[in-house]
């Protein structure tokens, strides 16, 4: 492996995990204030309407395939009884369908941001880099997949992509598999290792605090007027 | 039984001028702040009108508060906690800035600026929200005084319920002023509706906050009130709604719109209600049961039972006193004038109001009637259909009984007072038609027509031993300018800045204090005219506490 290698591929996503751990820690505990995910809304409902939900239930359903794909073993799915090929033909028909979406509600947003006028005043250089960087990810992405399987037949990326990812997190890092990897599929591993070092730093931070804990909330919060101590302090009251 | 204290408020409708002087003074106190210039924690609208954000009272189409299922149990309108987390990429419900209306400052420099002309210059309206040069088509008040009526009258989801044979007769008009701020309901559809658990009702005096920090912006709020009190600031991302001017009501001073109501119409008392009762009393199957249904919830302070339950789950004793004497339990229970804004949202308002009977007594007067006659007015409140639905549909879910009983009680105290004021000898009989005495009849004019004030404002102070974890209680509201203002991450990023409560105190003292205005602070400084620069005059410099 040389040099470039083991800076892209082994230093670069413990730089970027450091950072994004370490960084939303400090976030969290610096700038709870400023976590938000700053809604545009009140300015604009048309367009955001039809973009939005698209490219967050796009982005969902992607990140679900990543987790399928980086994270679960090639071995698992076959000892599943699930084929090479029909694995393959899933998630690319998949990826490509939810990629699309994406990328189409992601464009609407963009020419939303760009157009609406209070939107694009309310948009920050910070937003700005965000949205180039997330842009980029998601069309090298798309690029990828659409480019290996249509042009090139397929690539399979368990073999060489995911046990990279995978080694990553035991703490043996194995650079040397990313290293053979086609080109487009290198670079979006590194524009995401690139979102996840500035994401702490966006509004993307408000992924993270996912609203799930409304589910089994009681409907009605009390608070005591006192500090707040340790968890978070509702009393239900009633039946529900 | 669990005894929980909430502070609410009354208003006296027949009282209020109109002035704006409330909203005024509340938004220089908490939303003076860009991104917040939309926002009114308190408003003034004129009905029949439109109210602010337009047509806010139709549910038909904003779905704010609660409904029941076919179970009859409570479930937020808008949809529950699944409906709510699907549509939370672009809330369907929340009204636009155009609901509300376009802020705007004008082109002030040109007026300096321009080159000398012919023409007087102009300062040019310019939008707030994109900049730009805008033309001015709405305001929070635009149909102020019915402004714009019969055609934006016809608007209002009130009168649109009254009757559809109802044409804004001009001739037979009647308006009256509704001042309006968060209800800080007892069972609060904001809260329920906040995915993030941002929002919480304080279980010592149950005013409803938003967290700053626990806020994501997600907006369901906004949906969830059906007053349209949660306001989203644009700057920020972040949901505000009255605070019910926490920090002075901590110190046992009154909200700032209260202190600085000219017409002296509102009210501030301390009332105990059972928090496990609240869900049962807003799932009455019948809307027009609820306003008895939420009397129900709220606990009567003398009773010895609901004092040792107080007591047990750490009411002080001073609340407790401070609960007796509130003026707003004499309103609602003893007096019987007080009803609740819109109690079929079932979101338990406690913001409560006394309705008007101005627009009946004009109506009479116009008719060349004697509008102060007790037989004349009864007769009138059982004969002005309109005016009587109209105050139904916003006081008890279209009930014309308990608004009724409240104009009787109203005009009864018109003629009794009238009686003693002309020297005549007081007509006990006035009051009993009423179902009162003469003596309450008078004790009731009191709070209403001389409203002094220790007596409209029985607010008693946070505790002291709470007092040290109020002191540095952070405020996230007050950011204009703080240190965090241009943070990295955009708008008001950054650590919040600590409401110093001392400040309140301090004002607090000023106000109720003997000395003049800040006469201490003068004591010993020195007026440096008279000083020829020769030695070192008494106070001139700081004391030096080392010296020898």
């Amino acid at each position: 492996m040389n040099p470039l290698d083991l800076l892209l591929w082994v230093i670069c996503p413990y730089v970027a995990l450091t950072v994004f751990v370490l960084g939303h820690v400090w976030r969290y505990r610096y700038d709870k204030f400023g976590w938000t995910t700053r809604s545009s809304q009140l300015y604009e409902s048309r367009l955001l309407r039809v973009g939005s939900p698209l490219f967050h239930f796009g982005i969902l359903v992607v990140i679900l395939g990543h987790v399928g794909g980086l994270v679960i073993p090639k071995s698992w799915t076959e000892a599943a009884g699930i084929s090479e090929h029909a694995y393959h033909v899933t998630a690319v028909v998949l990826g490509t369908i939810a990629g699309a979406c994406t990328l189409a509600g992601l464009a609407i947003l963009l020419y939303r941001r760009r157009t609406v006028g209070p939107v694009f005043t309310a948009t920050t250089r910070n937003d700005k880099l965000m949205y180039a960087v997330l842009t980029l990810v998601i069309v090298l992405g798309l690029a990828a997949t659409v480019a290996a399987n249509v042009l090139d037949g397929g690539y399979d990326y368990r073999a060489t992509v995911s046990p990279w990812f995978r080694s990553i997190f035991y703490l043996r890092p194995r650079g040397e598999l990313m290293a053979g990897a086609p080109l487009l599929f290198q670079a979006h591993a590194f524009s995401a290792l690139v979102l996840f070092t500035i994401w702490p730093f966006t509004r993307l931070v408000h992924m993270l605090t996912a609203p799930i804990g409304y589910l089994t909330r009681p409907y009605i919060v009390y608070r005591s007027r006192g500090p707040r101590t340790g968890a978070p302090g509702w009393e239900p009251t009633g039946r529900r | 039984m669990r005894v929980m204290g909430q502070l609410a408020m009354v208003m006296n409708l027949d009282k209020c001028i109109g002035c704006h002087t409330c909203s005024v003074t509340c938004k220089q106190a908490w939303t003076n702040r860009a991104g917040t210039e939309y926002v009114w924690f308190n408003n003034v609208e004129t009905r029949p009108g439109q109210g602010y954000p337009r047509t806010y009272q139709d549910q038909e189409r904003w779905k704010g508060g609660w409904e029941l299922n076919r179970r009859g149990r409570l479930r937020l309108r808008a949809g529950g906690r699944l409906k709510k987390l699907l549509t939370i990429f672009a809330n369907p419900l929340m009204p636009s800035i155009q609901d509300y209306y376009e802020p705007w400052t004008y082109d002030y420099d040109r007026l300096f600026s321009a080159p000398a002309t012919q023409d007087t210059p102009v300062a040019r309206p310019t939008s707030l929200i994109t900049g730009e040069p805008t033309k001015i088509t709405w305001s929070a008040n635009w149909d102020d005084d019915l402004g714009g009526a019969p055609a934006l009258t016809a608007a209002d989801p009130v009168l649109r319920r009254v009757s559809d044979e109802v044409k804004l007769d001009f001739e037979r008009a009647f308006m009256f002023y509704l001042p309006r701020i968060c209800e800080h309901c007892l069972n609060p559809s904001c809260v329920a509706s906040c995915p993030s658990g941002a929002l919480y009702k304080r279980s010592e005096d149950g005013i409803v906050l938003v967290d700053q920090d626990r806020c994501r912006g997600w907006r369901m709020c906004v949906t969830g009130c059906p007053y349209k009190k949660v306001y989203f600031n644009h700057r920020t991302g972040k949901a505000e709604k009255c605070t019910f001017c926490y920090p002075r009501v901590e110190v046992g001073i009154p909200t700032v719109c209260s202190e600085t109501c000219v017409g002296r119409l509102r009210y501030i008392g301390l009332i105990l209600y059972d928090a496990d009762r609240v869900e049962e009393a807003a799932c009455v199957a019948d809307e027009r049961d609820l306003f008895e249904a939420q009397k129900g919830v709220l606990l009567d302070p003398a009773d010895p039972e609901v004092i040792a339950g107080a007591r047990a789950n750490g009411i002080p004793d001073d609340w407790l006193e401070a609960a007796r004497r509130s003026p707003v339990h004499q309103l609602i229970f003893e007096y019987g004038v007080a009803l609740p804004l819109h109690p079929e949202y079932r979101t338990m308002p406690m913001v409560w109001y006394i309705p008007p009977l101005s627009p009946v007594v004009d109506a009479l007067s116009g008719t060349g009637h004697d509008g102060e006659d007790a037989g004349n007015l009864f007769g009138a409140i059982d004969a002005l259909r309109i005016p009587i639905g109209y105050l139904a549909e916003l006081f008890s879910a279209g009930d014309p009984e308990p608004v009724r009983a409240v104009l009787r009680r109203l005009a009864a105290m018109r003629s009794y007072m009238r009686r003693l004021n002309l020297g005549q000898e007081p007509d006990e009989s006035i009051a009993t038609a009423v179902g009162m005495t003469g003596e309450q009849v008078e004790r009731m004019h009191r709070l209403l027509a001389l409203a002094p004030y220790d007596e409209r404002y029985v607010i008693p102070a946070a505790h002291a031993e709470q007092g040290a974890q109020l002191e540095e209680l952070g405020c996230s509201l007050d950011y204009e300018g703080g240190p965090g203002m241009n943070g990295p991450f955009g708008e008001a990023s950054g650590a919040p800045a600590p409401v110093a409560v001392e400040n309140f105190h301090a004002l607090r003292q000023r106000q109720a204090g003997d000395a003049l205005d800040r006469a201490d602070e003068l004591h010993g400084r020195v007026n440096l005219l008279n000083w020829d620069g020769k030695g070192t005059p008494e106070g001139l410099f700081p004391r030096r506490e080392d010296k020898p």
